[in-house]
């Protein structure tokens, strides 16, 4: 297989268009701004629509016509211009839209700064907008999975009717690494719920996230949750190198999870029993995995590019059975190999006793 | 095997490029390999540098805090990096734009006249393959020809007539490394 050097943000845009994604909207931001540069030549080459408008607000309404048309729909955008989107992510979940939604996060809160950052994770699994609803959201870790993740985010969004997230950073978007493309493929799924006209049908498709009597809304919600379920039961991934016969799981994605495996390639040089557990899905996160090394008397230590909000869910999973810590760093900045390193070195000389 | 290198230098001066080389060449070698960029908004003046990282393993982290190699196209980006090379390490810098003679212990330094082999090579911009040429004479890091292959991918179609001149000023950077 042919191997080419891509950015991260341009591999993600290619593996989109291979994968049938025909409509891009967006609107401009720095670190993600590969992607609709990319949208812009490419999408005409293959019969696609790009459309840059004039806000992140209108992109999502956009995304969500297209979206409840049939289309393989999708928009990008970084941390201030995802909290934009936020109002049509909820729509579209509430009408059960499919679409793909990327953020290559930078630091916040605020208008915050352009380099990586992790700090969107509580956004991106635990709502973002109002209501009770998930996304499936996926954590690449290299530009391979870009290519990847962004081909079935598509697929998986369309199998359960119900935006999905890729959430990325910076680094992951600006990095080149070699990459192998798929072939371009056709999808033209069975849409039966999509607005293309009634087909002899007596009543029309509405795509709608309204429930003004209680009762619907209720069982509107019932419906979403069995689907939440389904996807929690079904749609784990995770990447766990040398758990097994290790004293200490590091537990980190995306760029820190690429520092925390420099980190453990040095330790393990030294005999260290260190491993990784990494989540490619941050939801559903890979609780049960989690639960069964802590019950197996591993200890953990959750790395991030934020003040500490994946930590929460593994807390969550380990629930008492093992000690957590937790190294991070601040909007912005990277951790150094270093860095985490020393870290972990000296939580392995503490001991077991933990 | 992993080798970590920082090519820096002002935005303009080619450091980008020759650090995608780099990692391109590695890749046509097999290796694995990450390129990643750091620099501010400017395009021309600023300072740049870029980290490329190419390994026989599945590479971790793709910024290089200790680097094996560096090459430092102007004084700042030497003045900045050069404390971080680790001992056995290598330093080519371009000694047109630099006065100090940098002296590290346990580090090989080589001081490559850049501007003045690119004007003698009949193009003042292609300083940056010179100092490339040079780097990989003192590390093989990767093959000349995988740099001329890359180039040849890395390059449009219509700048394939620039291909022989860097080719020259790579071979030009190389014969100075092995002397």
């Amino acid at each position: 297989m042919e191997r080419v050097m891509m950015k991260g943000n341009e591999a993600l845009a290619e593996g989109a268009i291979r994968a049938g994604c025909r409509f891009f909207f967006g609107y401009p931001i720095t670190p993600q701004n590969e992607i609709p540069e990319y949208m812009a030549r490419r999408m005409p080459e293959v019969g696609g629509v790009f459309l840059q408008a004039e806000s992140e607000v209108s992109a999502i309404n956009m995304v969500y016509g297209a979206g409840g048309a049939g289309g393989r729909v999708l928009t990008s955008s970084s941390s201030p211009g995802i909290s934009l989107k936020q109002e049509g992510v909820s729509y579209m979940a509430g009408a059960q839209v499919p679409c793909v939604i990327v953020n290559v996060a930078r630091g916040g809160p605020g208008l915050g700064g352009l380099t990586p950052s992790q700090s969107d994770y509580f956004q991106a699994t635990k709502g973002g907008g109002h209501g009770d609803y998930r996304l499936l959201v996926y954590a690449p870790g290299n530009a391979q999975e870009m290519v990847d993740l962004i081909g079935l985010a598509f697929d998986k969004a369309e199998a359960y009717r119900n935006p999905v997230m890729i959430l990325s950073d910076a680094i992951m978007g600006q990095m080149m690494e070699p990459v192998v493309l798929p072939p371009l493929r056709e999808v033209a799924p069975d849409k039966p719920w999509a607005t293309t006209g009634k087909h002899g049908r007596s009543t029309p498709n509405v795509i709608n996230s309204l429930g003004i009597v209680g009762e619907d809304l209720e069982r509107i919600n019932i419906e979403l949750q069995e689907k939440y379920a389904r996807m929690a039961a079904d749609e784990v991934r995770y990447e766990a190198d040398g758990v097994e016969d290790a004293d200490l799981v590091v537990v980190a994605y995306g760029t820190s999870s690429r520092v925390v495996r420099s980190a453990i390639s040095r330790l393990r040089q030294e005999k260290m029993k260190v491993g990784l557990l990494r989540p490619i899905t941050l939801w559903p996160f890979p609780q049960q995995v989690l639960a069964e090394l802590a019950a197996a008397g591993k200890r953990f230590l959750v790395v991030e590019m934020s003040t500490g909000q994946m930590v929460e869910d593994v807390i969550l999973s380990v629930n008492d059975r093992s000690k957590v810590t937790f190294f991070g760093k601040l909007n912005g900045t990277v951790p150094t190999v270093k860095e985490v390193y020393d870290r972990i070195r000296s939580l392995l000389s503490e001991g077991g006793e933990g | 095997m992993t080798n970590e290198i920082v090519c820096a230098g002002f935005g303009g001066q080619g450091v980008m490029l020759i650090g995608q080389l780099l990692a391109y060449g590695g890749m046509l070698e097999g290796k694995e390999v990450t390129w990643f960029p750091s620099y501010g908004p400017e395009m021309r003046g600023g300072t740049a540098n870029c980290s490329v990282v190419i390994s026989d393993q599945p590479v971790g982290s793709p910024i290089v805090a200790e680097p094996d190699g560096l090459i430092a196209m102007n004084g700042p980006s030497l003045a900045r990096f050069k404390a971080a090379v680790k001992p056995g390490g290598v330093i080519v810098y371009n000694s047109s734009l630099v006065t100090e003679t940098p002296e590290l212990p346990g580090v090989k330094i080589c001081a490559v006249p850049a501007n003045e082999l690119a004007r003698e090579l009949g193009n003042d911009k292609i300083g940056n393959m010179v100092v490339l040429g040079a780097f990989l004479g003192l590390t093989k890091a990767v093959a000349v020809s995988s740099i001329e292959t890359a180039l040849q991918q890395v390059l449009p179609a219509r700048r394939h007539h620039l291909i022989p001149l860097n080719s020259a000023a790579l071979q030009k950077g190389f014969s100075i490394a092995e002397a």
